[in-house]
This record gives structure tokens, sequence and C-alpha cells, in this order.
């Protein structure tokens, strides 16, 4: 009981720490990272004392709640601000403080070289307090905090070196995408306020069965955009791409292992809302299959390293939302495959860090090739974490992604067979572009100049020389511990379905549902896809050479390097209106008023007296407008009465 | 033909009123008669003796309303009840603040011309510059507003809000044309306002007369009466009540009455600004709170269209105009239109919860916006020679700020952030308890767009703090740059004051909530 | 033809022939002979100059004296209803009117301390 009740110290401790490394500033250049580090760790260990507690409990009384203070107490308006220790929550912490706690070592060496090292951990500190606010939150009022905490981080982050002006563009893109998705979980928040008179869990969960459809459907739906725009789903994922402008660490942590699968665990939490809400639980499916599909196909044509592991990421998210929108039979293999994925990508995402590192910050892949001779370690782990991802069993990946393939099936009418069958091409793409990404980094011929041999192409020749070498130890070391992760959490949490009991008390049970295809059918044909695309990529991008410059194309190839040009469409359907918005709105106020008055203004400046007359015209344009306006109203509400 | 009975006049109940405006008179008396040394000093201890006097006799009074409940005074021309006590307070808590900042001074010189009458730029000007002559008008003229104010919520018939609204209006008009620097832009802000405010008092005048025609009464709760049995005279209420609405939504600068806003929240003397921007607003929110929720429930149908009309417009027009300012001041002034149209929300929604989230966000702005403006007042230009000369109040001026004033910029971003409703700012409770209390009300669609104008406001909060802090500060040609004075303390106290109080209501809101909900319950 | 407010109607028409029909009158019948004496400021006002101060603007002096007559003009205003109405109102009556006059008087006296009525 003790363990838990001090859980508010998990957010409190890494707080502490970026307040004191912001505060103290320069002066605790020397040693600042370490106590950052330190920080994540002793949340980690406490999240590791918080699952002894939780371990010995028996199933039901593993849902506890903390209360902290009352934060918004008066009459109708009850916010407390509580704590909720659950196994959904606790999953989270882990996977939080540990994957963030190895990040922050890698991180250690990784900026070793940036004169504001300091501040970068301050941040990363921040992001973790504000993502365990997020997870562990009781209300939606205090997730809302973290959430805004956590895309603040980000923002911070993407733009860390706002030095170079489209980095500080890519954050700004992030933080306003953001703030649309925010908007969905204000109004969200309105509604079940409005409606059941609390924004707490227990209270909104206790009393959703029952309730209208109608807002139970607006209420999901609001938080499907929130979800959006946080987890970078369609149509609100043009921003994901543009972040990895941040720090690979940041890539890892924030923008693959943690704040991007946040809209999973919103969507997972809030499961009694979208229960009673069917069409949104099928939007929430339509979303995730699109994105899974879309971020697939940008990923087979970006030729820069982190932006393919980007569009993998965005991928994968849409496939535990997908996961997250099928119910309680997805809920529990949502949050597993969640996990798994946590490990594996960041655990790729740190180690195309280190080939950056080794390459002198080179990020087109066209420019690599053949670095397994050089990168050992780096090639070892990275493997493993391409062999969970494309699913190949035993590894992590194929516990967890066959099983939502499998759910998917599940159903009737023509979704299973919808669902099923993107999720299953998705799986085939899959394996194509991260073999695609994995054999253009790592096998076929040198693409780089290594200064001495004298190549013909003379494309290579005009580069800057490069030295490939392995990264110090405190980079790899974390590198191998999430590789191992990848290869065998997977099975070891599937043993007899640990991991699904572990979450029955928050997700339900997950039953026994029968796909409408046969199981071994279906893990059948799941291999063939992969083994296709796997293929499919050795041919074209290990056994056969690859151009460094990159040809034009199909339309297909072109339309998925420009992102399936989800820029030009926001700017058409958005940004443009927006400004025209504006301009007329300022035109409005400044020249139509003015001009049509102030025209009379202009017409008596040549009869005399300059300054006096023309501001009478300003005050007279004013007036007009009052006069007009009231006309106006007056007009309104009296033909309301006819 | 009745014989004539003279009121009860319950002399108790009007302490707070009356300790202002006597204060005011006295002070006029000072100006006649104390020797001009001394007067500045005098006239300052008076205001803040007088306004913290006021506040504890609005705390006394608030405890006699919540044991015997509110009354009717002066034979109902004033009406003593919870929102009107709380408004009352709120506006003596700002008011407060406003006066240090409005009394605070840098090198002997305060923000007003020495002299208002003189022609700009005349010898007569510098001459009474070098004399150090200094405008201690200023403070009586402070008074009688406050005073105004005071009445202006609590007025119970139109004629007296009439009156209030004459009384807080001809010393702002006044007070706008008095900033030292960049006369002719004062002056024309004066005029500007006068003119425009005569306007809309001939609005707010018409439609008592219509609406004393169609009633034949001035009192709010008689004409609240007559209105089920309107066979025949519609048209005379809807109009008399529009007429009247729109002169009050003159003075919280809604769209399409706001033009004046920008003009003269710029060219008034920045201690002034903020003091308008702040108790005006909160005055006439809290007599259009009284008229709407006293005279129109019965009409609920028929102006829905119309009040929502104006919030839309008021919150779009004052949210895209402030992201295409280049002036600190415009930006201020029409981030404040903007918020005039998220305090519609609560009045729309017509309910008890609406009036205890109009009280609140009331004061969480109030803060915010006098501490915003008495920082304004602070940043200066220097010119090439070292010599301070006019407010910086160009946004460019504003860059890299942060990294020489840490304290002056992280409160100025404090009151932004609370502007923008970041959680743990006051500006986050309020905006919360509004855009509640307006989806309780059936409002969700004027809340949809509410928190998209909102997020779209939040784009220009940020970009200032992002001048702030990541820009490098700038230096113009002829070797002007921006630099921070520190006045005599007078507004650090007020700038604090508002800082805590704004980080408090966000943490911590819940005295306030609950005092703002038991203020709605004793509505008369 | 029992409709209260058509003498007031005829009232109105009278008082506008009255006015617009002696300046109609005397601009066509009047004998138009002019001299220095005659288009001099009669009675009251200042001397008009050829050129006039500040653009032919009135000196600020001339609107505080207009003001201040403007104030006492309607302090009478309201004297006159409560003289008629004096013995009904009785103290009450008495002691509103007692605090009117003294806070006209205020800023009478802030008028006359700071040379508000010195006409140099």
């Amino acid at each position: 009981m003790d363990t838990l009740n001090l859980s508010w110290l998990l957010i409190a401790i890494p707080l502490a720490s970026a307040g004191v490394l912001l505060v103290l500033g320069r002066r605790v250049d020397r040693w600042g990272h370490w106590l950052g580090v330190l920080a994540s760790a002793a949340s980690a260990a406490g999240a590791i004392a918080m699952l002894v507690e939780l371990l010995g409990r028996g199933a039901a009384d593993r849902s506890v709640g903390v209360h902290l203070f009352r934060w918004i107490p008066a009459g109708d308006l009850n916010v407390d601000a509580g704590l909720l220790v659950d196994p959904l929550s606790l999953t989270f912490v882990l996977l939080i403080t540990f994957v963030g706690t190895l990040i922050h070592i890698y991180a250690v060496a990784y900026m070793e070289h940036d004169t504001d090292r300091r501040r970068f951990f301050a941040y990363l500190n921040l992001f973790v307090a504000a993502m365990l606010v997020l997870v562990l939150a009781d209300s939606y009022a205090l997730l809302f905090l973290g959430w805004e905490g956590v895309g603040l981080a980000s923002y911070l982050l993407i733009g860390f070196w706002n030095y170079r002006s489209d980095y500080a563009v890519a954050a700004k893109k992030a933080f306003v995408m953001n703030r649309v998705g925010d908007m969905g979980m204000l109004v969200a928040m309105m509604a079940l306020f409005a409606t059941f008179g609390s924004v707490n869990y227990e209270t909104v969960f206790a009393a959703a069965e029952g309730t209208n459809q109608g807002v139970l459907t607006l209420v999901g739906l609001m938080l499907l955009v929130g979800a959006c725009g946080k987890s970078a789903q369609f149509p609100l994922q043009a921003w994901l791409g543009d972040a990895m402008a941040g720090p690979t660490p940041v890539s890892a942590l924030i923008h693959a292992a943690t704040m991007v699968t946040a809209g999973v665990y919103l969507i997972v939490r809030s499961g009694p809302i979208f229960e009673g809400a069917p069409t949104a639980q099928l939007v929430v499916v339509i979303i995730g299959a699109i994105t899974l599909l879309f971020g697939a196909i940008i990923g087979c044509a970006k030729d820069d390293l982190k932006k393919a592991l980007a569009a993998s990421t965005m991928s994968q998210i849409g496939y535990m939302i997908l996961a997250a929108g099928l119910g309680p039979i997805g809920y529990a293999f949502a949050i597993f495959h969640l996990v798994t994925h946590g490990f594996f990508k960041a655990g790729m995402f740190l180690g195309a860090g280190s080939v950056m590192h080794g390459m002198g910050e080179e990020v087109d892949m066209r420019r690599f090739g053949g670095l397994r001779r050089y990168m050992k370690v780096t090639y070892a782990t990275f493997a493993f974490g391409w062999l969970a991802i494309l699913g190949v069993p035993p590894f992590s990946g194929f516990w967890s992604k066959d099983k939502i393939i499998e759910a998917a099936f599940v159903g009737e009418g023509w979704r299973p067979l919808v669902f099923g069958s993107v999720a299953l091409l998705g799986a085939g793409i899959t394996a194509f572009y991260m073999s695609r990404l994995f054999f253009m980094t790592f096998h076929g011929e040198k693409r780089w100049n290594d200064g001495h041999s004298s190549t013909p192409d003379t494309a290579i020749a005009r580069t800057p020389v490069q030295h490939p070498h392995e990264s110090p130890r405190l980079m790899t070391v974390p590198m191998i511990v999430l590789a191992v992760g990848s290869v065998a959490l997977g099975g070891l949490l599937s043993i007899g379905g640990v991991f699904t009991s572990w979450l029955e008390p928050v997700t339900g049970v997950v039953g026994d549902h029968e796909p409408v295809l046969p199981v071994w059918l279906l893990m059948t044909l799941t291999l063939a896809v992969v083994v296709v695309g796997l293929v499919l990529a050795w041919r074209q991008y290990a056994a056969s050479s690859v151009p460094v410059i990159a040809l034009a194309g199909s339309v297909l190839t072109r339309a998925a390097r420009k992102d399936l040009y989800q820029d030009e469409v926001n700017d058409g359907l958005l940004v443009q209106p927006g400004q025209y918005l504006t301009r007329s709105l300022v035109y409005g106020d400044r020249q139509v008023i003015d001009g049509a008055v102030g025209g009379l203004g202009r017409v008596m400046v040549r009869l005399g007296d300059v300054t006096r007359r023309l501001q009478t015209g300003y005050v007279r344009s004013y007036a007009a407008t009052m006069t007009i306006g009231l006309v106006a109203l007056v007009a309104v509400v009296l033909a309301t009465r006819i | 033909m009745t014989a004539f009975v003279p009121p009860e006049i319950d002399w108790a109940a009007l302490t707070p009123i009356l300790i202002v405006l006597g204060t005011a008179v006295l002070m006029v008396l000072i100006e006649a008669f104390v020797p001009t040394r001394v007067r500045r000093a005098v006239q300052t201890v008076l205001a803040v003796v007088a306004l913290g006097g006021a506040l504890v006799a609005v705390a006394w009074r608030w405890g006699v309303v919540q044991s015997q409940g509110g009354s009717e005074l002066v034979g109902g021309a004033l009406l003593e009840d919870g929102p009107a006590l709380f408004t009352q307070g709120v506006l003596l808590l700002l008011s407060f603040a406003g006066v240090l900042i409005i009394a605070d001074r840098y090198q002997g010189e305060d923000a007003f011309a020495p002299t208002g009458a003189a022609i700009p730029g005349s010898t007569y000007e510098e001459e009474a510059r070098r004399a150090g002559l200094v405008q201690t008008e200023v403070f009586p003229l402070t008074m009688f507003a406050v005073g105004g104010m005071l009445v202006f919520p609590a007025a119970g018939d139109l004629l007296t809000m009439f009156i209030a609204l004459e009384v807080l209006s001809l010393p702002l008009y006044l007070l706008s044309g008095l900033s030292r620097r960049r006369r002719l832009l004062s002056q024309e802000a004066s005029l500007k306002y006068f003119l425009l405010g005569a306007f809309s008092s001939a609005f707010f005048l018409m439609g008592m007369a219509l609406l004393y025609g169609y009633s034949g009464s001035i009192r709010l709760s008689e004409i609240a009466k007559a209105v089920p049995a309107m066979a025949g005279m519609d048209s005379l209420l809807l109009a008399g009540v529009v007429l009247v609405i729109v002169g009050l939504l003159f003075k919280v600068g809604a769209v399409p009455f706001h033009a004046w806003v920008p003009d003269v929240y710029q060219g008034a003397p920045t201690p002034i600004t903020g003091f308008m921007a702040a108790c005006t607003k909160v005055a006439a929110f809290g007599a259009l709170l009284r008229f709407v929720y006293v005279v129109t429930p019965g009409l609920t149908w028929d102006l829905s269209a119309f009040l929502w009309g104006i919030a839309i417009l008021t919150m779009v027009v004052g949210t895209v105009l402030a992201i295409v300012q280049t002036d600190m001041k415009r930006t201020l002034a029409y981030s404040s239109i903007a918020h005039a149209g998220f305090v519609l929300l609560g009045i729309i929604a017509l309910d008890v919860r609406g009036i205890s989230s109009v009280l609140f966000y009331l004061l969480a702005y109030g803060l915010a916006t006098i501490g915003a403006f008495g920082l304004v007042a602070l940043v200066r230009e220097r010119d090439a020679e070292g010599n301070i000369t006019g407010e910086a109040s160009h946004l460019s001026q504003w860059a890299g700020l942060g990294r020489r004033s840490p304290v002056l910029s992280v409160c100025f971003a404090l009151f932004l952030l609370s502007f923008a409703g970041i959680p743990l700012t006051a500006g986050f409770i309020g905006k919360f308890a509004v855009f509640s209390a307006a989806i309780a009300g059936g409002a969700w669609p004027l809340v949809v767009i509410a928190v998209l104008a909102s997020a779209a406001a939040a784009f220009f909060y940020v970009r200032i703090i992002v001048l702030m802090f990541f820009t490098e500060p700038a230096t113009t040609a002829d070797g002007r740059e921006t630099t921070v004075v520190a006045g005599e303390g007078l507004t650090t106290v007020a700038v604090l004051l508002c800082a805590v109080g704004t980080v408090l209501l966000g943490v911590l809101p819940s005295p306030i909530l609950d005092l703002a909900a038991s203020a709605a319950k004793f509505m008369l | 033809m029992t409709n209260p407010y058509i003498p007031i109607l005829i009232m109105g028409g009278l008082a506008l022939l009255l006015g617009v029909g002696g300046l109609a009158a005397s601009a066509v019948i009047g004998p138009k002979r002019y001299n220095k004496v005659k288009v001099d400021a009669y009675e009251c006002g200042i001397q008009p100059t050829p050129h006039a101060v500040g653009m032919g603007r009135f000196p600020i002096k001339y609107y505080l004296v207009a003001m201040t007559f403007i104030i006492f003009d309607i302090e009478v205003v309201f004297l006159y209803p409560w003289a008629v109405a004096f013995s009904e109102l009785a103290v009450f009556g008495l002691v509103a009117m007692m605090g009117f006059l003294f806070l006209i008087t205020v800023p009478f006296v802030y008028e006359w301390r700071r040379g508000g009525l010195d006409w140099d």
C-alpha cells in the first residue's frame, strides 16, 4: 500500500530534476546530464517496486486510486487531482521509465558535443514527468494537463536545434497540428462534463452504460480527433515526418516509443465510452486501417533513414489503433503490440542514431550500404529489431502483430474481410520497406566516399570522406538491452497469456473468438506475404546495385516521397482558407469601412485642413460600423418574430 | 395622486460606494487647497486607503448578504446581492492594483502629460514639463470612474444604470487623452472614445425610452414582469432590449461595436489602458449579466440568434485580427475583444453556473490584463544617447527581452499563458468554467468555435513568448534599443499581486470558485 | 378629434411658424444698410479679429466660462421644481437639495482656486 501512495514521486522526481537543470543553468553543465539519467532511473526503480506490489495482490485489487488534492472543487465543478495505478497505467509507466532510462543513457554519449546538453536533459526529464502525468491521471482533466505537457516537451525538443529555421518550422508544425487534436480533447471533456457532471474516469465509465448513444458517439469521435493529433493518425499525421528534425534520442523516445502511442492509450482507457458508441468504434478502425496503409506506402519511398522509420511508426500505430477500435478482443493486443513496438522501434531508432553518428550525420540511405562490416553491434541489434517488426517467429513482433491480424479477422459481414485483408497487406508492405531500409543501409556495396578507392561514380566522390566506426559503449549498451527485448519480450509475455490476463481487470476478458478463416491458415498467409516482401526487397536492394541519385520513379513513388501530398492537402484545405479569412477580415476592417467612408474624408483633404478632417472621417467610419451593426441586429431580432 | 413617501435609505449598505465617491469629492478639494509639492503623495495614499477601505466594507456587506439575503436599496434604484458584491469586490481589487500602477513614476515622470490642455509640442508644454508640473487630477478622476463602476452592476433600474455608465465613462474619456508621450495619438484616442461613447449612450437611452414605452417602468424587475404580456407591442420591447444591450456591448468592446478598442487602448496612457481594459469590462459585464438575466429569460428564443451572432463575431474577429497586429498594445486590445466573446458564452448560458463562471472569468482576465499592461509600461525605448523615451510597444522591440529581464519576461509570459488558457493558470479555469456552463446551456456549437478560437489565439500568445525568450534582440538603425525601467516599486507590487493571483487561481481556484458559486445563488 | 396630442402639435406648428416667419420676414422686408457698429458683436461675446487666433478657434477660457454657466443653469433648473414641491418633499427634499448644492460647489471651488475664472 505504501509504495502506491508514493506514486506521485515517480512524477515529482523527473520534474524536480528538470527544474534544477533549468534553474541552475550553466553551473551544472558538467554533471547535469547524469542528474537527468539518475532521475529517470529512480522513476524506473519506483515503477518496478509498484509492479512487485501489484503482482502481490489478487487480480481484482490491482486498480488503486491515489487521491492527491482537490484541484477545482466548487459547487458543480468538481475536479480532483488523483492518480490511478492499475495494470494498464503501470504497463505504460514501466515502458516509459525503462525505455526512457536507456535512451537517457544513450543520449549522454550521443549529445556529448552539444553545448546545450544540459538543457536537452532538462527537456527529456520534463517529458518523462508529463508523460507519467498523462498515463497516471485518474481524470480527463489531469490527463489533459499531461497531454499538453508532452506536447510542450515535444515542441521544445523538435526545435532543439532551432538555429536551423526549417527545424523551427517543423516544431511549429507539430505544435499547431497538435492543437487541432487538443481541440477535440477539450470538446470531448466539455461534453463529458455537461453529460455526467464530472470528468473523472470512475464516474464517467460507471455512468457511460445507458447513456444516450449520440452523446457517446460525439465524445468518442472527439477523443479520436485528440488521439489522431497526438498519435499522428490520418488526417493529422503530417507532422511526424518533420518531427524527425529533433535529435535522434528524441525520435526514439517521444516519436516512436511513448508519446505518439498516447492516442492508443486514450482509446483503450476510454473503452467503456467507445463500447457504447459502435459508430465511433467503426471510425476508429477505419482510421487505423487507412493510416497503416498510408504509412506503409510512404515508408516504401523515403530515402531519409529517420523519415522512413517515422513512416513505419505511423503505420505500426495504425495497427494499434485498429486493434483498439475492435473492442475488448483488441485492447490487450493493441497494448501488447505497443509495448513490443516500443522496444524494437526505439532500438532501431537508436541504431539509426548510431549509424548517423558513424557517418557524419548523413541520413540519406542511398549514401550508405555495406555498413555491416564497420558497425557490428549496430548491425546485429538493428537486425533483431528488423526481424521483430517483420513478425518473424519467435521474435517479439510476431506475438503481438499476428494477434492483431487474427483479431481483425473476427466478426461478421464485410468488416473482418476488409480490415483483415488490410492488416495482412500491411504486413507484406511492412516486410518490403523495412527490408529495403535494412539492406540499403547495411548490405550491398559501399555508396559512400571512403577516401582512397577511386570510385568511378563522381556523385560519390564529391561527397565528404566518411570513416564509419562503431559507437561508444554508452550508446551500444542501451541498444543491446533493447535488442534483447526485441528478441524475447514478446515470447516471454505470451507464455500462458501472461500479459493479456494481467491487463484483464482493465480491458475486460478477451474470450474465445473464431476468426472467419482458420488460425493456421492466417499464420501461414501472414508468413507468406512477409517472405514475399522480404524477397522482393532483397532482389532490388541487396542483390542488385542501388543508384545513388534517386530515379524519377512512378507516380505512386513520387506521391509517396511527398508524403502522399499530405502537406499540399492541408495547405489547400486549412492554411489557405485561413489566410484568406484573415486577409479579408483585415481588409474589411482597414479598407472597406475606412475606404468607403474615408473616401469622403480624402475628398475633403483636397479642400483643406489635413489631419483633423481625416480623423473625423475615421471616427465617422467607426460610427458607421456601429450603426450598420445595430440596424442589422435589430432587423435580425425582429425578423425572428415574424 | 398619492402623497410623496421618502425612500428608505440603508446607509450601511451604501458604504462601499459612499467611501469611493466621498473620497473622490475630497480629492477635488485637495486639488484646490493642498500645495502642489505634497499633492501627489496625499492623493496616492488617500486613493489606496479608500480602495482598501471600500474592499473591507464589501467584505462586511458580503457577510450580511450571506446571512440575510440580498435587498433593494434606495427604493429599488440600487440592489445589494451576491453578483453585485462579488463584482464590486473584483473591481476594487483590480482598481487597487490599477491605482498603484497609475501612481508609479520613473525619474520623477509619471505616465501623464504635465498639462493636459497644452497644445502638443508647444513651448508652453515644454516649459510645464521642465517645471515638473504634475496633473494629479488623475487620482480624483480615477476614483470617480471607480465609483461609477461600483454602481453599474448594482443598478436596479435603467436610469441608475445610465447615470453610472456616464459617471464611469466621462473620467475615462479625459484620462485617455493625458498620455505624456505621443500626445497626438492620445488626444485622438480621447476624442474618438468620447464621440463613439456618446453615440452608444444615445443607443442606450433610446432603448430605455422604448422599454419605458412598452412597460411603463424603468425598473428592471417591472420590465421583466411585463415581458410575458407582449401582445402587439413586441417590436417595441425587442428593439428596446436590443438597443440597451448594444449600449452595454459597446463598453465591453464586442464586435461590431469594437472599433474604438484598439485605437483607444493604444493611444491612452498605458496604466490607464490597463485600468480601463480590466475594470470597465468587469463593470460592464456585471451590468450586462444583470440585464440579460433579469429581463430577457422570457425572450431567449428571440434573442439567441442575436447574441450567438455577436459572440461568434467577437471571438473570431478578435482572434484573427490579434494575429496580424505588430504593436503590443493593439495585440492586447484585440485579445481583450476576443476575451469579451468568451465571456459572452457564459452570459448566453442563462444558468446559475453561467453567472458564477462569468464572475470567475472576469477576475482571472482582469488580473492578467492589469499585470500585462503594467509591464508594458515598463518596457521603454532608449535612444543612441542613452535617454529613456517612450514605450517600446512594437512587437519586434520585445525580441530577446527574456535574457535581459528574466523576471519581467516570466511574469509577462505567465499573463499571456493565462490569456491563452493553459492549465495551472487562472485563465484555464475561467475558460473551463465558462465553456462547460455554455455546454450545459446547450450552446455547444459556440463552444466548438470558442475552442477553435482559443487554439488559434494560443498561437500568437506563444509567438510573443518565443519572441521574448528565443529570439535575438534587435537594435534599430538609429541606435535605439529596448530597455526596462524600474519605477518606484509600485508597479512591481501591483504586478506581483496580479501574478500571484493568476497562479493561485490556477492551482487552487476552489475558494474563489466557491465564492462565485455562492454569489450566483443570491442573485435578486 | 379627441387625440390629446393635437394641441401639442398645433403648439409646435405655431412655434415653428413664429421662429422661421420672423427670420424670413426680416430678411424679406427689413432694410439692409450696414455700418461698422451694426456688424459688431452685440452685447456679449468676443471681438472677432481679421486673423483669428488658432485658425478661428475660440480661446479655451471661453469654454470654461460657458461650461460654468451651463452647470449653474442646470442647478437652477433643478431648483425650480424643488421650490414648487417644497412643502410636500419636506425635510427629505431639503437634505437632498443641500447635498446637491454642496456637490455643485466643490468643483466650483476647485475651478476658482486653480484660476479657472481669471480671464488672463
